[in-house]
């Protein structure tokens, strides 16, 4: 029977495959050319099957040595973390800075454990959005909108920009 | 003389106003992300990128500079005061360092760090400027069949110093070459692997891999293991070394300085290899050896001058050839992608004032940290207290907003928290994420030069082995590939990292 016996070794292994195998495929069209006249498809495609067999390798390594095991994933952290980016690039067109923000701040804390939702926190956070508009908005003028488009209208457009 | 007139063009560029000030915000920044925990350079100037866009290019990279090597020396002052390395190169310092700390001496260790690295600082700032015009000189002879195998040497030298398996640093390149080819195909037009979005014409925004891969990926690595961190700090006082201090300091220095020049050359992150190798150096050779990891002050001479040698030689290739020795170097070579500024041996002609006024900078953002640093000691320490906690939604808010401004769209913000899930998942599988980074800048150059490498030998790929330079460097890069799969070597190479 066979058996895992590098857990690492196993999954970056088949990522690796996975990956080249969806570089090859949606490569397939991709013309090769030849050798003194390179077509688009002839690194990519080369470098694809090299990735595949480096993967493939990892993968039967997996069952014939030893290796670490991976040993817990922070799932959860990292569902937090990435929902919080998430939660600010969705928010910012509609709503704005002054709620994606928050948003990103709030959502990631969530992530840590030792995160604590006191004043000293909240005058953080403010501080933070505060430094964020001065700096970014106003001084550096990044486009982003402090009120979003859902405001229009409803404050003066100097609050928005 | 040639190098003075280049170094006095270099200095009256560095000492302009703006460039002075940029440089101490440099230095300043790197030393408080070298002091805070869980914040690299290689974020950091990811993260500060797009700030520089509106800068000139030799402002850009002045500063960019000053973080790097900033960084080296806030590091070192965690290590020492709170036995907490900020970077991986000061993991040694804070061996000797920190006994030294508690024996109430933290003082004069801070100093002779400070002091070390600066002596490390000003003798490889000389030797980059004796070094770098000839090297530059052979690499403007090269041609593609040779830039080609310069690659894949660095590319696999870069695997050398890559914590974890070589199977997956070879995986993790391939990957990044492979990431790096996204967008359009300089050469035929043809859209590759963009799926029909517009976006993604232009291939993914390096910015935007590297901050999700360090920057992200590095936030969710460290929730995991967080931890409450007693930091109790003594009074830091009697900053001046004994002249003991001194006498027994002088050899160790200059020992790290040469062996840490040596090996930043190499690609793959020079500066923590140097101060691993000139510790152990050190605890061979030392009269005083018995007392390393009893607080020797030689346990922190040694390493703080060739961490410091190591990460300002990490310049040469970068300046010379183009080619990054580490990720903060391939940050440094995208920056003066952004700025239109071409890497590789003809910055050096076309751009005298950008090559010297940086080298020159350097020089003197060295002095600034020193000057900087020891008085400035208190605001270090409150800074080494501020809990994670505070920090880890601050950066991720920087980031955001950075990478949003890269194109002024949220595209590349989803980009960002992808390429964060990626880098963590395959921290987690032991697959560093340097390997692809330095992959991903030089995916488009290897595939342009082997391109035109096999045009002008009507499809022959022996060109690559026919050519002299060319051979030489591929066969390093053979050897480099087989010292590191013996045995023997490999077990060094672990327990290296294991000491990490």
């Amino acid at each position: 029977m066979l058996r895992i016996r590098a857990e690492k070794d196993f999954w970056a292994g088949l990522l690796y495959v996975l990956l080249a195998a969806g570089f090859l495929w949606f490569g397939r069209d991709y013309k090769m050319g030849a050798a003194s006249r390179m077509g688009p498809g002839y690194f990519p495609l080369t470098l694809g099957w090299i990735l595949f067999g480096f993967g493939a390798i990892s993968v039967v390594r997996s069952f014939l040595t030893d290796g670490p095991v991976i040993g817990g994933v922070a799932w959860k952290k990292l569902a937090i973390i990435t929902a919080a980016i998430l939660a600010f690039a969705i928010l910012l067109p509609k709503f704005g800075l002054i709620f994606a923000l928050p948003a990103l701040v709030l959502l990631s804390s969530l992530a840590s454990e030792q995160s604590e939702y006191d004043l000293k926190s909240l005058l953080a956070l403010v501080g933070l959005v505060a430094f964020c508009i001065i700096v970014f908005v106003k001084g550096l003028g990044v486009p982003m909108p402090i009120f979003g488009s859902l405001f229009d209208g409803i404050v003066p457009p100097s609050w928005q920009r | 003389m040639d190098l003075f007139a280049n170094l006095w063009l270099g200095l009256s560029t560095a000492m302009t106003p703006v460039n002075l000030l940029y440089a101490l915000m440099g230095v300043f920044l790197g030393t408080a992300i070298g002091v805070l925990p869980g914040l690299g350079p290689a974020a950091t100037i990811a993260m500060l990128l797009p700030a520089t866009f509106a800068m000139p290019p030799v402002t850009a990279l002045i500063m960019l500079a000053g973080i790097f090597y900033g960084a080296q020396y806030g590091g070192s002052t965690t290590a020492i005061l709170v036995n907490l390395p900020g970077e991986t190169s000061s993991v040694v310092t804070a061996i000797d360092g920190y006994q030294m700390a508690r024996q109430g001496k933290a003082g004069r260790a801070l100093a002779v760090a400070a002091l070390a690295s600066f002596f490390a600082g000003t003798v490889c700032t000389l030797l980059i400027a004796l070094f770098a015009p000839p090297l530059a000189e052979v690499a403007l002879k090269f041609g593609p069949a040779e830039y080609f195998s310069l690659m894949v040497l660095g590319l696999i030298a870069s695997i050398v110093l890559a914590n974890g398996s070589i199977l997956h640093a070879l995986g993790m390149i391939i990957l990044g070459l492979l990431l790096g080819l996204i967008g359009t195909d300089v050469n035929s037009g043809a859209q590759r692997y963009t799926f029909g979005l517009p976006e993604l014409a232009d291939g993914i925004g390096f910015v935007t891999v590297a901050m999700g891969m360090f920057g992200i990926g590095e936030i969710i690595a460290n929730l995991e293991h967080e931890s409450t961190r007693d930091v109790s700090i003594k009074e830091v006082k009697g900053l001046w070394p004994t002249r003991d201090d001194f006498k027994r300091s002088i050899g160790p220095t200059l020992r790290g300085t040469a062996l840490g020049s040596v090996l930043g050359i190499l690609p793959g992150g020079g500066a923590s290899l140097a101060a691993f190798g000139a510790y152990a150096l050190e605890k061979k050779v030392s009269p005083n050896r018995h007392e390393f990891g009893k607080g020797a002050i030689e346990g922190v001479a040694a390493p703080e001058s060739a961490n410091n040698a190591g990460a300002q030689m990490s310049f040469i290739p970068m300046l010379t050839l183009g080619i990054p020795a580490n990720p903060v170097m391939a940050l440094m070579i995208g920056a003066m992608i952004i700025q239109g500024v071409q890497p590789g041996p003809s910055v050096m002609n076309e751009q005298p004032a950008l090559f010297w006024g940086l080298i020159v900078s350097m020089w003197l953002g060295n002095l600034m940290l020193l000057v900087l640093n020891l008085p400035l000691i208190g605001m270090w320490v409150k800074m080494i207290t501020i809990p994670y906690r505070y920090l880890f939604p601050a950066i991720l808010v920087f980031c955001a907003i950075g990478v949003f401004s890269l194109n002024n769209a949220t595209f590349d913000v989803y980009f960002m928290a992808l390429f964060g899930v990626i880098g963590y998942v395959f921290k987690k599988l032991d697959c560093e994420p340097a390997p692809l980074l330095l992959g991903f800048i030089l995916g488009p150059m290897m595939e342009e030069f082997l391109r035109r490498a096999l045009l002008l030998s009507k499809g022959d790929p022996m060109v690559l082995v026919t050519r002299p330079i060319s051979a030489t460097m591929l066969a390093l890069a053979g050897i480099l590939l087989c010292l590191v799969l013996l045995p023997a070597f490999s077990k060094t190479r672990e327990e290296a990292f294991q000491e990490e």
